[in-house]
């Protein structure tokens, strides 16, 4: 979108900084919709700024004829006589029928004119492709194009257009990385889509957005980009199946004979799952439980005594484990590069 | 002087039990609906504490989901709902000078099945689970989405509750909206023609109809709901095919006329009390009656306007966000004639009034990012964020309850026949004026960045932490603001100074009768000539008839 906005950039920059100043410091993850990384988001953030002028001179209208007649005409207690009554103007009343009229009409133009130009329903040319899927309660990224199945954190190249098809496999959530577009909501029995461009390396950071039951707050989402070569590399590992172990382990063992394999696949060692996380590659990821806890063999085991003390109602049921097999199984969890 | 006669508790309260008085009706209706503000506000404020910082554990999170569960369906449903239909009963026959409603046994039905609802929508707590369970509230958002809400996803009985409870209070309002219609185009005194009622009549008009086009349709799809649920029927149930969009539609089909319809009662308020304290005639009262049936038409066709994240069409979505934008215009009209009533008049700011005018100085504010949020783009960023409860808090709390605190300073005295206490009233209104704009304000930011609705908890480091803390500190002001109402409620209701039949100089129909009013209203049904009866008798050197 093309529109001269004169002043107003610089009137958003002064407030982003003041929101800025005002929390101490820039934060460490930030989820602002005023610093976008992606067309999309950028598309939305320069419409914010038009709408924020035209609705900023309403404002600023209306609650000053409000505040002049609160200080101008407050009774002084020295009226003697009622004021005139005056019962209404008709070329008065018009003005402010026809003046909003035209206001929302511009308004309207400008909104469909934007929703057009970001509707995307075919994934443009050179797009990667990923199929993410909601689940109760974390985000399941498949590369169907380059076979590859993860969760938690997707990663893109710069630069790069990615086009979503996002489905749900239980209730509604929603796929909202503010920095990189507006959210879209992952319903079951409905294919939606989404998509956004990546323009920096970094790692921009999400979450749903529709409530869909006890951890919603804890179904966060990364989003990485890397330059194409660093993902190449990426693609490369991820395409492997899980690195053999060496020696027997007993760890190993101990995963296949317990429930562990009811819900979780790894590439190359079983496939029986599908219903949690795929831990071919747990060890690539930065984080557990759907970004709620680092990944270190620390929170791995916290996780596996009790997953409820990282995510409190989460569908990974308390396995009741010693600590033995607690170790012996962070040991072969480990081994998955 | 002789004392009064005894009358024993139980009689008294036999009275009340049996009561086909539209007016003592109101006074239940409006005490239940001050009840459950309490315990809704309460609520809300566990929340706050609970957010106040980053990684809190002070509610686990099946607790937070079913409080602001509880916290939204109460205020809609058991706060809004019978203190706008308590007020509309109380004085719409007053106003039209009818001498009770239309059907005031079914008056009397609708109250006791809105409050038998309530209660059950409460017991939930204990019976959710069963009595040994834990967690027994509804937990699924005020709105349930499917398929979150069928027996897979949320086991036990918590959202039948949520189900029966308020289709029983909804059959309730269902039948007060009946009532309400054939009274206002029944019963209306001699010389009371449509365009000469006091706007209040209109606006309840529209608002009743709205009730009676938007209820029934939620009533319809809580039965589907209650089949899926335990009949195994699929209306909602995506695991057998179904499409959960079906419910979004219906619901908010229902939901967003639900909005109007707890906002066109405030606008009411707000209309008689704006110019009995400005001293002068409401501006454009033909406009503001053309702005109401607007509103209550347009407002059956914006919808989804809840739903721009969905994936629905282009096409469907510039249709919503143009009837989004449309409905603006007329509510738009309102404030400025409300403003045009004030400008020129001699303002006397007693409580009612500040509440009035802080009603419309923070419902631009709301209405402005209503506008914003129906930009479908802007949307997609800021739907299902504190942006928006920050936004419909402006509306509901900065709008509607401060209305509703107008009408409950200004009304008090004809109920009652004492007057609440000024002082306490005026540091009420400052206090909940300045608690609402550092606890909602900030929500605004906290949206902008990047804080997801209904979350139990949130992490360090996004920039939320100042914001939350602001919002948190805010609800400790209010509390302390309705700690001071519920004072001055009982202080005033022993110890107020005595109101007379109309303490404010007022121009409608039930400032001529009695404080309290007689069980028969008026003595001698009325005759009006203009929409401001007692003006004309106050002034008949200059009739308001000569020129309407």
């Amino acid at each position: 979108m093309c529109v001269n906005l004169g002043i107003l950039p610089h009137i958003i920059e002064v407030y982003i900084a003041t929101v800025n100043i005002a929390t101490v410091a820039v934060p460490t993850e930030n989820l602002s919709i005023f610093d976008p990384v992606s067309p999309v988001s950028t598309t939305i953030r320069d419409l914010f700024m038009l709408v924020f002028g035209v609705i900023g001179i309403i404002f600023v209208v209306t609650e000053g004829a409000l505040v002049w007649s609160i200080f101008r005409y407050r009774s002084k207690g020295d009226e003697t006589s009622e004021p005139p009554q005056i019962y209404g103007s008709n070329p008065i009343e018009l003005a402010w029928t026809v003046i909003p009229v035209i206001i929302v009409f511009i308004l309207f133009l400008v909104t469909t004119r934007t929703i057009y130009s970001l509707d995307l329903q075919e994934p443009p040319e050179g797009a990667l492709r990923v199929k993410v899927t909601g689940h109760q309660w974390w985000w399941e990224f498949q590369y169907e194009d380059l076979d590859i199945t993860t969760a938690g954190e997707l990663h893109v190249p710069k630069g790069v257009p990615v086009f979503i098809e996002l489905r749900s496999f239980d209730v509604i959530h929603s796929f909202w990385v503010p920095r990189l577009s507006g959210k879209t909501d992952a319903i079951p029995n409905r294919e939606n889509h989404l998509w956004f461009q990546a323009d920096e390396i970094g790692t921009w950071y999400g979450q749903c957005a529709e409530f869909c039951g006890t951890q919603h707050a804890k179904m966060l989402i990364r989003v990485i980009s890397e330059e194409k070569s660093d993902f190449d590399l990426w693609v490369a590992n991820q395409q492997l199946d899980a690195a053999e172990v060496p020696t027997p382990l007993h760890g190993k063992e101990m995963f296949l004979s317990l429930a562990c394999i009811n819900c979780h696949n790894i590439d190359g060692v079983i496939l029986q799952g599908g219903f949690a996380p795929n831990l071919t590659h747990l060890m690539s990821r930065d984080t557990i439980a759907s970004g709620a806890a680092e990944n270190t063999p620390e929170n791995l085991k916290k996780w596996l005594r009790n997953p409820d003390s990282i995510k409190d109602g989460c569908l990974m049921p308390n396995m009741m484990l010693s600590e033995d097999q607690i170790d012996s199984l962070v040991e072969y969890l480990t081994t998955l590069k | 002087m002789t004392t009064a006669p005894y009358i024993p508790l139980s009689s008294k309260l036999h009275e009340w039990v049996t009561t086909v008085d539209h007016k003592k009706l109101g006074v239940m209706y409006i005490l239940s609906g001050l009840f459950f503000l309490f315990i809704a506000g309460s609520e809300a404020l566990m929340m706050r504490w609970q957010l106040a910082v980053p990684n809190n554990d002070f509610l686990p999170p099946e607790t937070f989901n079913a409080f602001f569960t509880m916290h939204g369906t109460t205020m809609i449903f058991l706060v809004g709902m019978p203190i706008l239909l308590g007020s509309a009963n109380y004085f719409i026959p007053l106003m039209i000078g009818a001498r009770d409603m239309a059907f005031p046994r079914l008056n009397a039905f609708g109250f006791w099945l809105f409050l038998f609802g309530a209660l059950l929508l409460y017991f939930s707590f204990l019976g959710g689970q069963g009595l040994s369970g834990e967690e027994g509230a509804p937990n699924v958002g005020w709105f349930a989405y499917a398929p979150l809400t069928t027996t897979t996803f949320s086991p036990g009985s918590s959202t039948d509750y949520w189900i029966i409870s308020l289709f029983v209070a909804g059959m309730g309002s269902i039948m007060t909206a009946i009532n309400l219609v054939s009274t206002i185009l029944t019963m209306r005194c001699e010389g009371m023609t449509l365009m000469k009622m006091p706007l209040f009549a209109w606006m309840l008009l529209v608002d009743a109809l709205l009730i009676l086009i938007a209820l029934p349709t939620l009533a319809a799809i809580q039965i589907m709901l209650l089949l899926d649920r335990q009949f195994g029927a699929h209306f909602f149930d995506a695991q057998a095919g179904a499409d959960p969009l079906i419910w979004q539609h219906l619901f908010w089909f229902f939901g967003h006329p639900e909005v109007y319809i707890l906002i066109l009662p405030a606008f009411a308020f707000v209309s008689e009390v704006t110019p009995v304290f400005s001293r002068k005639v409401l501006f454009g009262y033909s406009l503001m009656v053309a702005a109401t049936i607007s509103i209550g038409f347009i407002a059956l066709g914006v919808w989804a306007h809840h739903m721009f994240a969905t994936g629905l069409s282009p096409a469907v979505l510039s249709y919503f966000a143009g009837a989004t934008f449309i409905i603006g215009v007329p509510t738009g009209m309102k404030i400025f004639n409300w403003i045009a009533t004030m400008w020129g008049g001699h303002i006397r700011f007693a409580t009612p009034m500040l509440f009035a005018t802080g009603f419309i100085a923070m419902f631009v504010i709301g209405g402005l990012t209503g506008i914003m949020l129906a930009v479908v783009p802007m949307d997609w960023q800021l739907s299902d964020t504190y942006f928006v409860v920050g936004h419909f808090h402006f509306v509901l709390f900065g709008g509607l309850l401060f209305a509703i605190f107008a009408g409950f300073f200004y009304w008090f005295p004809k109920v009652t026949g004492k007057m609440l206490n000024e002082t306490m009233g005026k540091w009420q209104f400052w206090l909940l004026f300045v608690g609402f704009l550092v606890t909602f304000g900030p929500m605004h930011m906290s949206g902008f960045e990047g804080m997801p609705r209904r979350i139990y908890t949130y992490f360090p480091g996004r920039g939320l932490e100042l914001w939350n803390m602001l919002s948190s500190i805010g609800a400790a002001i209010q509390f302390f603001g309705f700690l001071l109402f519920s004072i001055n409620l009982i202080w005033s209701l022993r110890n107020g100074k005595p109101a007379g039949d109309d303490p404010w100089d007022a121009w409608t129909l039930e400032w001529s009768t009695t404080s309290p009013p007689p069980p028969w209203n008026y003595a001698e049904t009325p005759t009006v000539r203009s929409r401001r009866p007692l003006w004309d008798l106050k002034h008949p050197e200059d009739p308001d008839w000569e020129y309407e």
